[in-house]
């Protein structure tokens, strides 16, 4: 049995040939990249006139007031920590009710938008383009229009995150549903099984635990997307820290504490969801 | 040449391989026999060093090769080649460059990572790739072969390491019967030319038979055969499958068509009919 169509020096002439093409080509893009790196860095060396360089000392001016005047009034700290807990709450509960809708319509959006699942091939571009804008707009963007529409509070939060959520677990979930095999699908197909009976019984249970631990990785994003949209008004713990903060000099205990109770959650749901998605990826039970 | 003594591997509660000791004075191709879960691939892989052995040690021209560490034993590593059930190539590489990656131990990582390889390395992959009939596909990637090409593509990597020995953990159990025999083939062929060790690891009694000069039998972790095929016995072969009364060796295999085999098969049949 011979597979070989070229005779063995030909082969490797042709091969070689091959080589050289692709070094060229390698070495001809490194020259760009090389050429543009130094071309970049010319340009950020203009635009910024020595600016960074100036300000490097005053870096850790803020930090170092911060933690003088905490340390200050060290005894004040778990009652100002016990205070900010509620809004604590409400930013989790934002990330949380953000994270399970975006979560849901990414779900729909991922099958809708994967070859060889979706119910209407021709809507597959339209589906992956709209979870491209989606992803595309930062939820900061949302939220800023919908409080300017329907006020400040956590419901526009809520939104904005979960139209972010929906883009980006859109996309994530798609690549994990590439990847399913197709055999258990035409298995239900061939018993006359609906769309939506393949779906929740053939592809979900290939692909659960891994949508599961993109949806807990995205709610530890979501916690801090959550903290950050109170700075534009969304309520929460992020909008006591901007209001502390603009207390100023002598006030910055309260934002000291906001900041210690903050850091310590988002440690603790890091920690708890990288846990949980270990187990999930290597199939243990929960 | 090789020496094994006492080499043990514990997991957990179970003992994968159990005190188990074993001699080669010359390069000769040696099969390992057994059920799967009869400790075959934990042998080779602590040969390979791949495994940690727990106890007992490995000799190779009475040096010491399991108190080898870092770039000892890779070196160790590049004289021993290994070929796998599931070929253990990179997919989205093409097939030289898989090939090529059996120098990787004498070449640098920088080296590697553009993949910048001497021309006579390369000539020399497609060399080897003539010799086992695949040279046409040189430039397509891996993953587009058949399984019985990719397997040869992984022996192409063996040799290009220049090994000693060449352990093979079933490299035809995920091949069709006639690509099985291409692959058995050319491990018998490589011993044969080379002079090179090939311990092969199989769980068909026949094609054991049929390729292999000396044929070791595992049970539990154990040896409880070595020797040569004709002194194993169907009583013995019982023994090492643990089977009983009804066992014949055509239930252990797929059976590969070569004519020697398949005569001697018949042979026992008509024997025992």
């Amino acid at each position: 049995m011979t597979d070989s169509s070229l005779p063995p020096p030909a082969a490797a002439e042709a091969y070689l040939a091959l080589t050289r093409r692709r070094r060229l080509l390698g070495g001809v893009l490194l020259a760009l990249f090389l050429a543009s790196l130094v071309a970049g860095w010319r340009v950020v060396e203009e635009r910024s006139a020595g600016g960074f360089l100036d300000g490097l000392p005053q870096l850790l001016d803020f930090p170092a007031s911060l933690v003088a005047e905490a340390w200050e009034r060290r005894a004040d700290l778990p009652r100002l920590i016990w205070d900010h807990v509620p809004s604590l709450v409400e930013t989790i509960n934002i990330a949380a009710v953000a994270t399970l809708a975006g979560a849901l319509a990414g779900l729909v959006l991922s099958l809708l938008c994967t070859r060889g699942l979706a119910p209407w091939p021709g809507g597959i571009w339209i589906f992956r383009r709209l979870t491209d804008v989606l992803r595309a707009v930062p939820d900061v963007v949302i939220a800023l229009v919908l409080i300017f529409v329907l006020g400040g509070g956590p419901v526009p939060a809520m939104i904005a995150i979960a139209l972010h959520t929906a883009g980006a677990l859109g996309k994530l979930f798609s690549e994990v549903t590439e990847a399913v095999d197709l055999r258990p699908v035409e298995g239900l197909a061939s018993t006359g099984a609906t769309w939506g009976q393949r779906m929740a019984l053939a592809v979900v249970p290939q692909v659960a635990p891994n949508w599961l631990s993109y949806a807990l990785l995205r709610f530890e994003i979501n916690v801090r997307a959550s903290a950050i949209l109170g700075f534009v008004g969304a309520g929460g713990i992020g909008y006591d820290l901007r209001n502390a903060m603009t207390f100023g000099q002598g006030r910055f205990d309260v934002a000291a504490a906001i900041f210690l109770l903050l850091f310590v959650t988002i440690v603790a749901i890091d920690q708890t969801s990288a846990r949980l998605r270990r187990r999930l990826v290597q199939g243990a039970v929960l | 040449m090789l020496v094994i003594e006492d080499l043990t591997r514990q997991f957990g509660a179970n003992r994968a391989v159990d005190r188990v000791s074993l001699a080669l004075e010359r390069p000769a191709m040696v099969g390992v026999i057994g059920r799967s879960g009869a400790g075959k691939s934990t042998l080779l892989r602590m040969i390979n060093r791949l495994t940690q052995p727990t106890g007992g040690r490995i000799l190779f021209e009475s040096r010491d090769v399991t108190a080898l560490r870092g770039a000892e034993r890779r070196a160790w590593q590049a004289q021993c080649a290994m070929i796998f059930q599931q070929f253990n190539l990179v997919p989205r590489l093409d097939v030289v460059s898989n090939v090529l990656h059996g120098t990787l131990n004498r070449r640098g990582t920088l080296a590697a990572l553009f993949s910048l390889w001497p021309e006579a390395d390369i000539r020399r992959a497609v060399q080897i790739l003539d010799r086992l009939g695949i040279a046409g596909h040189a430039s397509k990637r891996a993953e587009a072969l058949s399984g019985g090409q990719q397997q040869r593509v992984a022996i192409a990597r063996a040799l290009m390491q220049d090994p000693r020995i060449i352990l093979a953990d079933e490299p035809i159990a995920s091949l069709d019967p006639m690509n099985a025999a291409t692959v058995m083939d050319a491990l018998r062929r490589i011993h044969e030319e080379d002079g090179r060790t090939v311990i092969c690891n199989l769980h068909t009694l026949d094609t054991a038979r049929a390729y292999c000069d000396r044929i070791v039998g595992m049970r539990d972790g154990r040896v409880v055969f070595d020797g040569t095929p004709e002194q194993l016995t169907r009583g013995v072969a019982r023994d090492i499958y643990g089977a009983d009364e009804s066992f014949s060796e055509e239930a252990t295999s797929t059976s590969i068509d070569r004519p020697p085999a398949v005569a001697a098969l018949l042979r026992e049949a008509e024997a025992l009919g």
